[in-house]
């Protein structure tokens, strides 16, 4: 078992670039030191996260709305700098290797950090063509791969029955459930090692949640480290392996989901999971 | 209640009655003056605009029975050459503004910059294409530097246009191409345009009627004088080839104001309604196209 | 498990771009097979990125390009009036008597624009007099009264009208309402009451259709809190929606004007272009555009005529840009104003 925020000790410094060499000990692949986020260079929307993600563990960052945990979500696959004014600060670790400089290849990095948001946001195209499309632009034109990863993702994504017949139908032909597990498939087949979900379900209704829960479980089970962002406290708890808990743009607490949820030791925490606010 | 607050009440409920009427009426007097000015038009100049001979035929200039064959084919070939300049041009502006402009000064000037054509008359668009194309560059009247003062004069409508065709796009499809680890370029180019391109077609063909019907940017530029075209001619520096674009083009729309301001054709009245027919049908086409082709590409984007 | 693609594909690992790759990339240590198979030789990323920047990043500096050039070229003719020819900007700017052929007393051409300028504010102030209820009628139709027929035929209607194009405003105008206005008030009918008639019907859809804009960005939240309090629709758009619009609207205004006191041909046909000062809505006048429209066909360049007339053409650019000044003006203020 992993313990967030405690490698720091087994830091070694490299250059001016810090690298982990305990990280492939406990399956931590991905880690950040200090990670916050500032708009026009003052306004602070988050302040000095500091999390441990493993391989085939599922975390959960819950918090009431504002409290930055979308925010934070988006800094684990630099998608933050997309976004005008916006700047990311502190130590994001992948594999061991700082990734939050400026020249960074941001492109590969998110064929490995994968991310599906809270709208289900197919693209206009086919079904088959929502998945080849992302593999034929990383250069990959073998007709044989593309078939047999188009297949092979919406298995995982448990979608592959109910639309193998209707592979050139247009994606938004399907229901907002299966909608969302498409955009999964489509994450899944450039073979992430880390999927970021961003309150994937909350779009959704609950049979089509339940559904998109068994697949973010099949997903880590393979290995994959899965970082949830949800409003639903009890998503977290019947998903997560591990919580971390948000406020105000903070960090508030963070450990195994049945600790945080059975005995937190910050009061704000145990204060939202009682439903006083949030 | 108090009996004073009742009569209030009535007395406002008659106001709003009044004001509805009012509103009504000048909603209608706008549609029946719209109906009026294109039936008047169309009208008195039908049946010059249906005859053959009348399209086909050269224009005269001291007698009667000219016609507007070159008009029709310069007003067609300036169109269609200040398309294919203008439409790359704005569709570039127009991706740097929505997709890559990074949010300081120097993006605040192209925007700026794109105000300021966007408000500019169009007569000074023509001085200036006068200036710097038929004087400065010896292009003197001719097609290029007609087809240059229309790109100017089209430019900013068609970036503006992209722009907000491209902008309307959901976030959260450009999100899904950027997280997949795809460029801007390419979630632009295969993502964003492809969903964009019924709102860019409809603008496109808009803004195409509003260059065909132009004429103050082009009385200085490809010039008031249509030399008659010989269409087996294809020497491009001879002045009847029609394809030449260093020869001087009047387009349908100078015609009628040249005519009606030098008034010296015998049949003007006639010639310049027939001309503001033909004028006129092309726009309403053009217009009918643009609704029908933007209908057209937007179901077949999200039906299937 | 996965190899990350980094350390097994191509060449662009995700730390090694522009900055030297650190080297012992296989820090993790996860074996088997590659994330992704080996991709086709392709341009990386990057370079693919910065290509269409710099593509897309040429055509938006070549217009603003052609615009600084159109600016320079206009104000460098129209200054030379006065740096060149040696013509005082007062007597430019004030008189009264446009006969550049022919000297004054002073032996310098009577250049006075002041019968041009005072042509072009009259039709434009006039026309957006004119236009001014019609536009706001049919805006509040739309957006309140009957946004289903205000969408199905009002809005077509206008858009249709945008397109007609100015010089078959200008014949309807010589045709129907120059007849008109000298049957009605007598003398030539040309000058600026069919001038400013014929712009109002162009500056209509302008107007409107920014009108619309901005009685649409009301909040809906607005007129149910008026009519939560009981009152009427009439008295809720005139005392809150027409207030909380006023900013758009001033803007569709002063956008219409910038519309109107640009126009060329259209008010040329039916103004009369007599360069003097009006002394009635119908008599003979002139705008800055009909006299360029008329006479800069005929001057050769650098002649003092020519010069004059290029002043013209940079008094009608400085004032769209005078326009577009008071907009942004209009839009600060608002903002600042709902800051508060």
């Amino acid at each position: 078992m992993m313990n967030f925020g405690s490698k720091a000790s087994k830091l070694e410094v490299v250059g001016d670039k810090v690298a982990d060499l305990n990280v492939t000990v406990d399956g931590t692949i991905m880690r950040t030191k200090d990670v916050g986020v500032r708009y026009n260079e003052t306004y602070k929307a988050l302040r000095d996260v500091s999390l441990n993600f493993d391989r085939g563990q599922v975390t959960a960052l819950i918090g009431p709305s504002g409290c930055g945990k979308s925010t934070y979500l988006r800094c684990l696959n630099l998608m933050n700098r997309e976004i005008p004014h916006c700047h990311i600060d502190g130590e994001i670790y992948f594999h061991g290797k700082q990734i939050n400089f400026k020249d960074v290849n941001v492109y590969d990095l998110r064929t490995q950090v994968g991310m599906v948001f809270q709208t289900p946001n197919p693209f206009r195209k086919s079904i088959y063509d929502n998945i080849a499309f992302g593999l034929k632009k990383h250069g990959i034109k073998d007709k044989a791969y593309i078939d047999e990863t188009v297949e092979r993702s919406l298995k995982q994504a448990a979608l592959w029955d109910e639309v193998k017949d209707k592979l050139k139908k247009s994606a938004y032909a399907l229901s907002g459930g299966q909608r969302q597990r498409l955009c999964i498939a489509r994450t899944l087949s450039l073979n992430p090692e880390i999927v970021l979900m961003d309150e994937p379900c909350s779009a959704l209704d609950p049979i089509a949640t339940r559904a998109i829960e068994r697949t973010i479980l099949s997903i880590a089970s393979r290995g994959i480290a899965v970082i949830i962002v949800t409003h639903n406290i009890e998503q977290a708890r019947r998903v997560s392996d591990k919580t971390a808990y948000f406020y105000l743009g903070e960090m508030v607490e963070t450990g195994d989901t049945s600790k945080i949820f059975t005995n937190p030791d910050d009061q704000r925490t145990a204060d939202y999971l009682d439903g006083r606010f949030g | 209640m108090p009996s004073n607050l009742s009569e209030r009440a009535i007395k406002a409920k008659r106001q709003d009655k009044t004001a509805t009427v009012i509103i009504s009426v000048i909603v209608g007097f706008i549609i029946l003056l719209l109906a009026a000015i294109i039936i008047y038009i169309l009208a008195k100049g039908i049946g010059k605009a249906v005859d053959p001979s009348f399209l086909t035929s050269n224009p005269q200039q001291f007698k009667e029975g000219g016609g507007i064959g070159p008009e029709l084919f310069n007003s067609f070939y300036l169109l269609v050459i200040t398309l294919i300049i203008s439409f790359p041009l704005s569709l570039g502006a127009a991706i740097f503004l929505a997709e890559y402009a990074p949010a300081n000064a120097v993006t605040s000037g192209i925007k700026t910059a794109i105000e300021v054509l966007s408000s500019l008359p169009s007569i000074v668009v023509g001085l200036f294409a006068f200036l710097l194309f038929v004087i400065q560059m010896g292009w003197g009247f001719s097609i290029a530097s007609g087809a240059l003062a229309l790109t100017v004069f089209n430019i900013p409508l068609l970036v503006r246009t992209i722009q907000q065709a491209l902008e309307s796009v959901p976030a959260h499809q450009r999100d899904a191409g950027l997280a997949m680890g795809l460029t801007r370029w390419e979630t632009t180019i295969h993502i964003i345009l492809p969903t964009a391109m019924p709102a860019i077609v409809t603008g496109l063909i808009l803004s195409a009627g509003r260059v065909f019907g132009e004429a103050a940017a082009l009385i200085y530029s490809a010039g008031q004088s249509a030399p008659a075209l010989d269409f087996t001619n294809f020497d491009l520096s001879s002045a009847s080839c029609p394809w030449n674009i260093w020869r001087p083009a009047e387009t349908l729309a100078v015609h009628i104001w040249k005519i009606n301001s030098e008034g010296v054709v015998p049949d003007l009245e006639a010639v310049s309604d027939g001309t503001a027919a033909v004028l006129i049908i092309c726009v309403l086409a053009f217009n009918l196209l643009a609704r029908f082709l933007g209908k057209r590409l937007g179901k077949k984007l999200t039906a299937e | 498990m996965q190899t990350a693609k980094f350390q097994s594909s191509n060449d662009a690992g995700v730390l090694s771009a522009n900055q030297g790759s650190v080297s012992g990339n296989a820090v993790a240590s996860s074996t088997g097979p590659s994330g992704l198979p080996e991709a086709t030789k392709q341009l990386a990323k990057s370079q693919l990125e910065r290509v269409g920047k710099y593509i897309t990043g040429f055509c938006a500096a070549l217009v603003v390009l052609v615009v600084v050039s159109l600016i320079f070229l206009v104000a460098q003719h129209g200054l030379s009036t006065f740096f060149v020819d040696g013509i005082n900007p007062i007597a430019f700017f004030t008189g009264d008597t446009w006969n550049p052929h022919n000297t004054g007393a002073d032996g310098m051409p009577l250049v006075g624009a002041l019968p041009m300028i005072v042509g072009s504010f009259s039709v434009t102030l006039l026309s957006c007099v004119i236009v001014i209820p019609f536009a706001l009628g049919a805006a509040i139709f739309a957006v309140e009264i009957n946004p289903t027929l205000g969408s199905k035929i009002l809005r077509p209607a206008l858009e249709l009208l945008t397109g007609i194009p100015s010089v078959v405003f200008g014949l309807i105008g010589l045709m129907v309402l120059v007849p008109w206005v000298r049957s009605w008030a007598g003398g030539t009918g040309y000058g600026i009451l069919a001038g400013s008639l014929v712009l109002a019907v162009m500056v209509l859809p302008t107007v409107t259709s920014l009108a619309i804009d901005a009685l649409e960005s009301v909040p809906a939240t607005y007129r149910q809190s008026s009519y939560a309090l009981g009152a009427t629709r009439w008295q809720t758009i005139w005392h809150i929606v027409l207030r909380a619009a006023l900013p758009g609207l001033l803007t569709a205004i002063v956008l219409g004007m910038a519309r109107a006191f640009g126009e060329a041909l259209a008010v040329q046909m039916v103004i009369g272009n007599a360069a003097i000062i009006p002394s009635s809505l119908t008599t003979p006048a002139a705008t800055l555009t009909s006299i360029l429209t008329m006479s800069m066909g005929n001057e050769a360049m650098g002649t003092v005529y020519n010069d004059v007339l290029w002043s013209l053409a940079l008094v009608l650019l400085v004032m769209s840009l005078v326009f577009i000044l008071i907009v942004h003006l209009i839009g600060r203020k608002s903002v600042s104003n709902n800051a508060q």
